[in-house]
């Protein structure tokens, strides 16, 4: 025993004496060592952005993006496992499919939330299987507006007006809360969100990374699309600029 | 072909319900049959809400569709303002005369086909082409498992390169390709005047001159097909896109009947 | 054992039926007769054809009882489900989808014509038809039932946008007046309910209480007509 520690943390469907599950905190720390992921909530719309480490200089650009479209209006921001997260990108654009399919109209964000953290957290209660090592942050627009979320490994899901992830979240979410979000537009959001990955990320420690920013407003006409490249240059020149001044 | 839905798949009968006035689950002699035979062979379905022709060309600038915006049920023309041509992605348009509940379920599926497409964000999408060669095996399918999807379909659009597409599908998944198409009544009484107004001109005709054309043959088929509506919409694929208008009202011409007396020789 | 689904469907008890739901400023308006037949024989003179599907979506139910009978519980059931998960009531769009898919999927077995009909936050109120065979059509007003093939003309004479909820009531009861005085298969009284934001009203005319029109005694009698005689005219 002495050579596995208590045991306590060998299985999901195990407790701890003091009530915790091991495996789902070691999850956690899967997340927390990732790139960082933010998500805005603004007045008519949601920015995502990720800070895409990049492990090789060798690794074609642009590949394995880390935000993805799961339905027309709904974008996902992944952080952890890069395959973890597709798969549970894949299972929103299921659960998206199955609600139009039956309701015949486009599902809301805090049902495909509610759907997905169920899954999620099913991977907390077996032994066969490992807990997701990835929170996702889910951003889109229904009829109720922008809505943001986050889903952590337990299959906990929180609403947020700001969201981040990831190893700068502290940084990011203190970035975030100085932020007046109810009165951004979704276009000044970009500019923010690419400044607060650029100020997250640790030049000194870290490798290359690659910054990804997507977005959903009245500009997009509602869907979640990639930041257009013009604006998207725009803000990243901005956000290095900013970044100079700030040291 | 017998252009009446009600009728497709089936064999012809001019002596029950001539007129075509009755859907075809209600029709005298559609009581169910006890024989083993064509028990077994008995389509799984038929159609019961059902459009009318869908008329489709190539010209200067890209396809013209049109179709009348009636849903008939029988010769009850029960929805009078029912859109049957419906965008499919940015640059394909698709238009679909039978049954009108499988027009409506492939509607869906296609919607949910570009949504997936959509979702891939691969920096493609799918065009007129993948469109029609998607329809054709699922209505291929349909019809092996004997429970076709009771239309006819026209497919148009541009296609990545910029050239025109344009083709048709039907319930039993065959499929052609042509300047110009048209579905049910539109395949004996249009196309013999699309033929004249349209072929040689592809690249003359200009969408001004697409749209007089249309209509002169919607008039027609107003005139001669019993299931027909006055009313109807004119779509365009052209670089700029799918463009589908309004409901367009037809103006027709009935003062030359005022004087006619009889049926012979009668003169007043 | 050897059943034959045919010849038992043929003796199927049938809401051979007029139905009708119009929609109006505040709300909708469906209503039906009442009879109930297999073959000619009226199986319930006092049918109540209006069918709560949610608080505030009502579906009038016209083919065969039992299969809209069964349609309609499972609608229920399964907008119970979506209001218990999604926190609130059913727009009528998904409730009418519900019903199609239904329709549609299974329109070999069935025999169900359906109007929905109801109100909501999103569009205000809404009516929606699903035909025979299924499909899902918006209109302003829809009528079904075999009686409804009569008064087709009568409601594009007589429906006009914008009308009042009194307004709406008496263009009800009168279409549904005149399908069933030409409708064998329809007849008894008319039920009305009245769906708006604040809540369903029901309204009842008994079936000697109808709204009568021009019946043609004349004829019959023979005799000299009298003054009186005039045909009703119709109101609203």
């Amino acid at each position: 025993m002495t050579s596995i520690g208590t045991g306590y943390d060998l299985s999901a469907s195990t407790y701890s004496p003091d009530g915790r599950i091991f495996q789902v905190e070691y999850a956690n720390k899967a997340v927390e060592n990732s790139g960082t992921a933010i998500g805005l909530r603004v007045k008519d719309g949601i920015v995502l952005a990720v800070e895409k480490l990049v492990h090789s200089k060798l690794l074609v650009p642009e590949a394995n993006r880390r935000i993805q479209t799961v339905e027309k209006h709904v974008g996902v921001a992944t952080t952890g496992l890069l395959a973890d997260g597709r798969n549970l990108a894949n299972r929103v654009r299921d659960e998206a499919s199955n609600y139009r399919s039956v309701y015949r109209s486009p599902p809301p964000l805090k049902e495909l939330v509610s759907r997905l953290s169920m899954y999620v957290q099913v991977y907390t209660l077996h032994s066969s299987v490992r807990p997701f090592g990835c929170s996702t942050i889910l951003g889109g627009i229904d009829e109720s507006g922008p809505g943001l979320f986050v889903i952590e490994p337990s299959g906990v899901a929180y609403g947020y007006h700001g969201a981040a992830v990831g190893k700068g979240r502290q940084l990011a979410k203190t970035e975030l809360e100085k932020l007046k979000l109810s009165e951004l537009t979704t276009r000044e959001a970009v500019f923010e969100a690419a400044r607060i990955i650029h100020l997250v990320h640790d030049d000194a420690k870290e490798k290359d990374f690659e910054l990804e920013l997507s977005w959903i407003g009245d500009e997009t006409n509602g869907l979640h699309v990639p930041v257009p490249k013009d604006l998207f240059e725009e803000a990243d020149r901005k956000a290095k600029e900013a970044l100079e001044n700030f040291e | 072909m017998d252009h009446f839905p009600t009728s497709w798949g089936r064999p012809r009968n001019e002596a029950i319900d001539a007129f075509n006035t009755y859907p075809l689950h209600q029709r005298p002699g559609h009581a169910p049959k006890t024989d083993t035979f064509t028990d077994g062979v008995q389509r799984t379905q038929q159609p019961i809400v059902t459009g009318t022709s869908i008329l489709a060309f190539h010209y200067k600038d890209g396809i013209i569709m049109a179709a009348d915006t009636l849903a008939s049920y029988g010769s009850l023309a029960r929805f009078k303002t029912i859109q049957r041509l419906h965008p499919v992605g940015a640059r394909t348009v698709v238009g679909a005369s039978g049954d009108m509940s499988d027009f409506q379920y492939l509607q869906n599926q296609l919607d949910q086909l570009t949504i997936d497409e959509f979702t891939e964000n691969d920096g493609h999408d799918l065009g007129p082409a993948e469109i029609h060669e998607y329809l054709s095996r699922v209505m291929y399918g349909r019809r092996s498992k004997m429970n076709p999807l009771w239309n006819a379909i026209l497919v148009g659009g541009k296609k990545d390169n910029g050239e025109r597409f344009l083709a048709y599908v039907d319930l039993l998944g065959t499929t052609y390709s042509a300047a110009t198409i048209a579905t049910g009544y539109g395949a004996h009484i249009a196309i013999p005047l699309l033929r004249s107004a349209v072929e040689g001109r592809e690249n003359e005709i200009t969408e001004e001159q697409a749209r007089e054309i249309m209509t002169t043959c919607m008039r027609v088929l107003f005139y001669r097909d019993a299931r027909s509506l006055d009313k109807f919409q004119i779509a365009t694929v052209t670089d700029a896109g799918v463009n589908i208008s309004e409901p367009i009202k037809l103006e027709t011409s009935w003062n030359f009947a005022e004087n006619i007396r009889g049926y012979g020789a009668q003169t007043q | 054992m050897q059943v034959d689904i045919s010849r038992l469907k043929a003796g199927e008890v049938n809401l051979g039926t007029s139905i009708m739901a119009v929609q109006f400023k505040d709300g909708v308006i469906v209503g039906a007769d009442s009879r109930t037949t297999t073959g000619s024989y009226i199986a319930n003179r006092v049918t109540d054809k209006l069918t709560h599907i949610h608080d505030r979506i009502y579906c009038c139910r016209s083919g065969s009882a039992a299969d809209t009978q069964a349609i309609a519980d499972m609608v229920h059931y399964q907008l119970q489900m979506y209001t218990q998960m999604s926190g609130g009531p059913p727009s009528v769009h998904v409730a009418a989808s519900i019903f199609n898919s239904f329709c549609y999927e299974n329109k070999d077995a069935l025999s169900a014509g359906i109007i929905v009909g109801g109100w909501d936050k999103e569009v205000g109120p809404s009516v929606y038809n699903i035909p025979l065979g299924g499909g899902l059509f918006r209109q302003p007003w829809a009528i079904g039932g075999s009686g409804s093939t009569y008064v087709y003309g009568y409601c594009d004479a007589t429906y006009r946008d914008g009308m009042s909820k009194e307004e709406t009531v008496e263009f009800v009861k009168n279409t549904l007046a005149l399908a069933m005085s030409r409708d064998g298969s329809s007849g008894g009284v008319i039920r009305m309910c009245v769906i708006t934001e604040d809540g369903v009203e029901r309204l009842f005319v008994p079936g000697n209480e109808l709204p009568r029109f021009w019946e043609g005694e004349e004829v019959i009698s023979g005799k000299k007509r009298v003054d009186t005689a005039e045909p009703m005219t119709v109101e609203a």
